[in-house]
């Protein structure tokens, strides 16, 4: 993409809110920000409005570069933008923090105004649904009625299906991309070893570890770690690493060794020097509570009965964390209830981070179904 | 989303042919439904609502781009995601010859579907016949791909069709046969007919 296609430098935006919200844990936020970006200009009825929403690390920099930094690149660039298959050109996309993030929005960093201190691990757990309801007073306060479409992958595609649940006269496309109606026990087992890892870090100190001028970047960095093996393939892990060896030859040692090793440790480091450990875990426990049937006593069927939107699902054929099977659990409860669904399980090497790659057939798909979207 | 852009769509005989059996305003189901053009057709004639499916990845985006409400999966490993009698008809159109669970697919479209509609060529069709008696492997209007590219991998005749049908306990509702012209035969189907249309139920 040549950078005519980009939204080009940006500016991120805050929002307070005032009114309390009561958060689906029964405990309450008497006030919050929030940050977001918005591409695009909204048009005269405010019918071009697409919320994207953000994953597991994601922010509210979708797209554009702060300053001219290239390196600023905003985390799915390659979709957004003037004749990209978001197209800015036609829509007004908006991408947001999402409460209990660490980027700006409130979260565990930022001041509780009860006692003055950082919230830390005293931030209540918000979960998808507290999440869409804090999302829709960014609506409320942007003059949005209803989003053309409301859009997001993995844990994104949680809050886009939750929106046409929780808000069905709001949203009139819902794309759910490589996610799930709710996570599998190996899913949460995943969650919980990456919870584990922060949790017993020394400097975790029960999540006040900023007072105290630390971090648990060794739990946070597990935490990644393990969180990444499950977000490729073995077969892209095996194309890009294989066995290939650091230094070409054995050293019998615990040193990087292998490829994969020094990738993972590179990814480790990298996330840990800049995410918010309170965060991950409040991230990581908002995805395994996620579960729209569970107030249906299991029944997707029942659960779905209230959306009106239209929906685009997709999976990818080597995402084994969120896999087609999962997506498929969401269009047979859509085809229950008789909603409009386009499904497409998309053949791709690169497992549960296929969704952020700019794969061709991924991304023409995409464009197709935006371009038909009315406005 | 809703534009049809396939006026070609109206000139094909096939499905208008299918459209006469589809009264308005019904839920039908398309298996293998390509670009999801007759779908279009369908909904732009007949008001219908429903489904494409679909497996190959091009002919998906074809769907999207048509506005169609695709869904890709392998229908030979069934229909498991679509409930029982949840559609009026559940059309087949110039697909079964390309699939190889024959009976596992017709079956599948009797549950899902309170009839079904298939079209496929006839492999006795004169025309067949003669290419074989020549030694040839039959291209034909209905039959256009050389043996050695076919997507096709059943060959069958009305006989065998209905033969398999009285098996499984499907009932043969309609059938229509016509030359590779378009033009409707009845005399010795099995013979004229190059392209065959049935309407079946469970039988009774």
């Amino acid at each position: 993409m040549s950078n005519s296609h980009s939204v080009g430098v940006v500016t991120p935006q805050r929002v307070r809110f005032d009114t309390p919200l009561a958060l689906k844990s029964g405990a309450s936020l008497p006030s919050f920000e929030l940050v977001y970006e918005t591409y695009g200009t909204l048009n005269a009825t405010a019918s071009n409005a697409v919320l994207v929403c953000h994953a597991l690390s994601g922010s509210h920099h979708v797209a554009g570069t702060y300053g001219d930094d290239p390196k600023s690149a905003g985390w799915w660039d390659n979709l957004v933008g003037p004749g990209k298959p978001l197209d800015t050109n036609k829509f007004f996309v908006v991408g947001v923090n999402n409460l209990g993030g660490c980027y700006g929005s409130t979260g565990p960093l930022s001041i509780n105004p009860e006692n003055g201190r950082r919230y830390g691990a005293d931030f209540p757990l918000v979960t998808v649904e507290d999440w869409v309801a804090a999302q829709a007073r960014l609506a409320d306060h942007l003059g949005i009625d209803a989003w053309a479409g409301v859009l997001g992958g993995s844990l994104g595609g949680m809050q886009a299906l939750e929106w046409s649940l929780q808000f069905p006269e709001r949203i009139r496309h819902a794309l759910v991309i490589a996610s799930a109606p709710k996570l599998s026990a190996q899913n949460i087992a995943f969650n919980e070893v990456a919870r584990q890892a922060i949790l017993s870090d020394p400097d975790f100190h029960q999540g006040h570890y900023v007072e105290r001028g630390v971090v648990p970047v060794t739990g946070l960095r597990l935490a990644r770690m393990i969180g990444h093996i499950t977000y490729l393939s073995d077969d892209q892990m095996g194309e890009k690493f294989g066995r290939q060896l650091r230094h070409g030859e054995r050293r019998f040692n615990y040193d990087v060794e292998f490829e994969v090793e020094s990738y993972l440790r590179y990814q480790g480091d990298k996330f840990a020097g800049f995410f918010d450990a309170n965060t991950y875990l409040m991230m990581t426990k908002a995805l395994d509570y996620f579960d729209p049937a569970y107030d249906f006593g299991g029944d997707l069927d029942a659960a779905l009965a209230r959306a009106k939107a239209d929906f685009f699902v997709a999976s990818f054929s080597t995402d084994w964390r969120f896999s087609p099977a999962r997506s498929r659990e969401i269009v047979s409860a859509l085809l229950h209830n008789r909603r409009r669904v386009a499904y497409a399980e998309i053949d791709c090497p690169a497992g549960h981070d296929s969704f952020l790659l700019d794969d061709r057939h991924y991304h023409a798909l995409l464009r197709a179904y935006l371009e038909n979207i009315a406005v | 989303m809703n534009q049809t852009p396939h006026s070609e769509a109206r000139e094909r005989f096939d499905y208008a042919v299918i459209a006469d059996w589809i009264p308005p305003g019904e839920r039908v189901l398309d298996l293998g439904c390509g670009d999801g053009t007759l779908l279009a057709y369908l909904r732009e004639t007949k008001n219908v609502t429903g489904y494409g499916v679909e497996i190959d990845a091009d002919r998906v985006l074809g769907c999207i781009r048509n506005g169609v409400d695709v869904i890709q999966i392998d229908i030979e490993r069934g229909l498991s995601g679509f409930e029982d009698a949840s559609f009026d008809h559940v059309i087949i159109s110039q697909a079964l010859q390309a699939m190889h669970a024959t009976e596992h697919v017709l079956e599948e479209m009797l549950r899902v579907g309170r009839e079904a509609v298939i079209s496929f060529p006839n492999f006795a069709f004169r025309a067949n016949r003669e290419a074989i008696r020549a030694g040839h492997m039959p291209v034909s209007a209905n039959l256009p791909y050389d043996w050695f590219q076919t997507p096709n991998v059943r060959f069958f005749t009305l006989i065998d069709f209905e033969g398999l049908c009285e098996r499984l306990g499907i009932e043969v509702r309609e059938r229509l046969a016509f030359d590779d012209q378009g033009n409707a035969v009845t005399d010795d189907p099995n013979l004229n007919g190059s392209l065959v249309f049935y309407r079946l139920g469970r039988a009774r």
